[in-house]
């Protein structure tokens, strides 16, 4: 493994010591959906909403400039979006309700607070899960998400899971090279069935693996429980800390509300 | 990605795949539904973690988190649709649950979903409830269900298991799809004419769901030739070796 452990999985963390990168993983957790929670409730039909929405974006910058999350990044992240751009175009369109004038178009009002509410909620959100990606690798965000009480079991599959990705993946990567190197054309109906010999022999050769980790688990004496170190307590400024993007959020949404 | 070299051609790929591969983002549906829908999930993943021991015993972890790493790099890749001019991509529920058996299935996707919306943005955390219930429950019990009800009817062989299988993973797809449109309609944030989202869910989704159900068959099929006894769904294939009788020459007659 010459990429070192853990490529595409680990390649999502940008490697910093920002405060956001010194949080505890939980904390950054519970920060960004407790952001996502505010974005959603937001009230897409109220007619301050685009203002709240750019106190949002405001917020979730300012954290990814302190996390060192660069535009770039954070422009990548929004790839995962393009569907729904798509539906967010088409609902002025469809959608029922008073009709209004835009650019000779006419579409519909709710539809258009409606797509454009979706798709500012959506970005906004990815926006923050990307900050938390970036900060944290894989393997303390599932020490967070065990903190936060994820059942044992799926936090051990969830383990295995990002340990084996990459391996799996790069299992694939040297099929890909075999199957290339003796002269391979994707398509058709032989194309086909040799990429799915292809994924049938990757099944196979992962679920022997998964056995082969088991019984060299058993050997050293698993239990089915992974010896966990005691939880570090939590500074309360730490949680200050990681609780200023919601509360941020939070004060955003409830000038929204007073005002309106 | 995973396979492909990096640079422009893999972002466009990425972008291809995602296309097909829609996660609920945040904000889509309202609280209500999102809540319901997430303790659905939650409630099922807790009932899949106790039922999934039975079809792997103590070996759960270990073979279902590879059985994941195997679905999460299984959806990177692209398969050539004979006929079609896009390549197809595979979400792999009714794939997982006809390998590993509907629990480990369910775990298996519940995590890769997980994995994509805690490390990848991919589909909002407060919508993760509605994405699991859709891809982990909804598509693999329409989708195991059905397969167990056709296996049950069709002939104990290999074109049965894999015609049951074709036929599973193919409703699988517009099963979830069209409950993500009934739940839009139940907790939609936008009033949009049910027709219209019907239709243009159900177009879309028969062209993913033939090159799901191709893909499926053809990866099944490629197990079934070499390890048959991996397939969960095609125990029913499996036999016992007779007892054969060969009967010997007397020794004098090695002479």
């Amino acid at each position: 493994m010459g990429a070192g452990h853990g490529g595409t999985l680990v390649a999502r963390y940008v490697p910093g010591s920002s405060a956001v990168h010194r949080l505890e993983p939980h904390l950054k957790l519970v920060s960004v959906l407790a952001f996502a929670v505010v974005v959603v409730s937001t009230p897409v039909h109220a007619p301050w909403a685009p203002v709240a929405y750019g106190g949002y974006l405001l917020a979730v910058l300012t954290a990814a400039a302190v996390a060192g999350v660069g535009p770039g990044r954070l422009a990548r992240s929004l790839v995962v979006e393009v569907p729904f751009v798509a539906f967010a175009v088409l609902l002025p369109f469809v959608a029922r309700g008073p009709q209004v004038e835009v650019l000779g178009l006419s579409v519909s009002q709710t539809g258009l607070a409606a797509g454009g509410g979706l798709l500012a909620k959506a970005t906004l959100s990815i926006l923050a899960a990307t900050v938390l990606s970036a900060t944290t690798e894989p393997r303390a965000l599932l020490r967070g998400l065990e903190r936060l009480r994820l059942p044992q079991a799926l936090v051990q599959i969830l383990m295995f899971m990002i340990r084996y990705a990459d391996v799996v993946g790069g299992e694939l990567q040297r099929m890909r090279v075999a199957r290339e190197s003796r002269g391979f054309r994707s398509g058709g109906l032989r194309g086909l069935r040799v990429m799915a010999a292809t994924a049938g022999a990757l099944f196979i050769r992962s679920y022997e693996r998964g056995e082969r980790v088991h019984l060299a688990m058993l050997s050293r004496g698993y239990t089915g429980r992974l010896p966990t170190g005691p939880a570090a307590v939590v500074d309360p400024r730490a949680w200050a800390v990681a609780l200023t993007l919601p509360l941020a959020a939070a004060a955003v949404l409830l000038a929204g509300m007073l005002s309106g | 990605m995973l396979p492909g070299p990096p640079g422009r051609e893999s972002l466009l790929q990425t972008v291809c795949n995602k296309v097909d591969d829609v996660h609920v983002p945040d904000g889509f549906l309202d609280v209500p539904t999102s809540v319901a829908t997430g303790a659905l999930a939650a409630g099922t993943v807790a009932l899949a973690l106790r039922k999934a021991r039975t079809e792997l015993d103590d070996r759960t972890a270990p073979l279902a988190g590879l059985t994941a790493a195997f679905v999460f790099a299984g959806q990177m890749m692209n398969f050539p649709l004979p006929g079609l001019p896009v390549s197809g991509h595979l979400i792999g529920a009714v794939l997982t649950a006809v390998l590993v058996g509907p629990w480990t299935a369910v775990l298996c996707m519940t995590v890769v979903l997980l994995v994509q919306a805690v490390l990848f943005a991919d589909g909002g955390l407060t919508a993760l409830g509605t994405n699991v219930f859709l891809m982990a429950l909804l598509a693999v019990v329409v989708g195991y269900g059905l397969f167990r009800g056709l296996v049950a009817v069709l002939p104990r062989t290999r074109a049965g298991v894999l015609t049951a299988t074709g036929i599973a993973a193919f409703a699988s797809v517009p099963a979830a799809a069209l409950t993500f449109v009934g739940l839009f309609e139940v907790g939609g944030t936008v009033d949009v004419p049910l027709g219209t989202v019907v239709a243009a869910m159900a177009g879309v989704h028969a062209l993913i769901a033939i090159g799901e159900a191709a893909i499926t068959v053809a990866v099944v099929g490629a197990v079934l030739a070499v390890r048959p006894d991996l397939v969960h769904g095609a125990a029913g294939l499996r036999r016992g070796v007779e007892l054969q009788r060969r009967p010997t020459e007397p020794a004098g007659a090695l002479r």
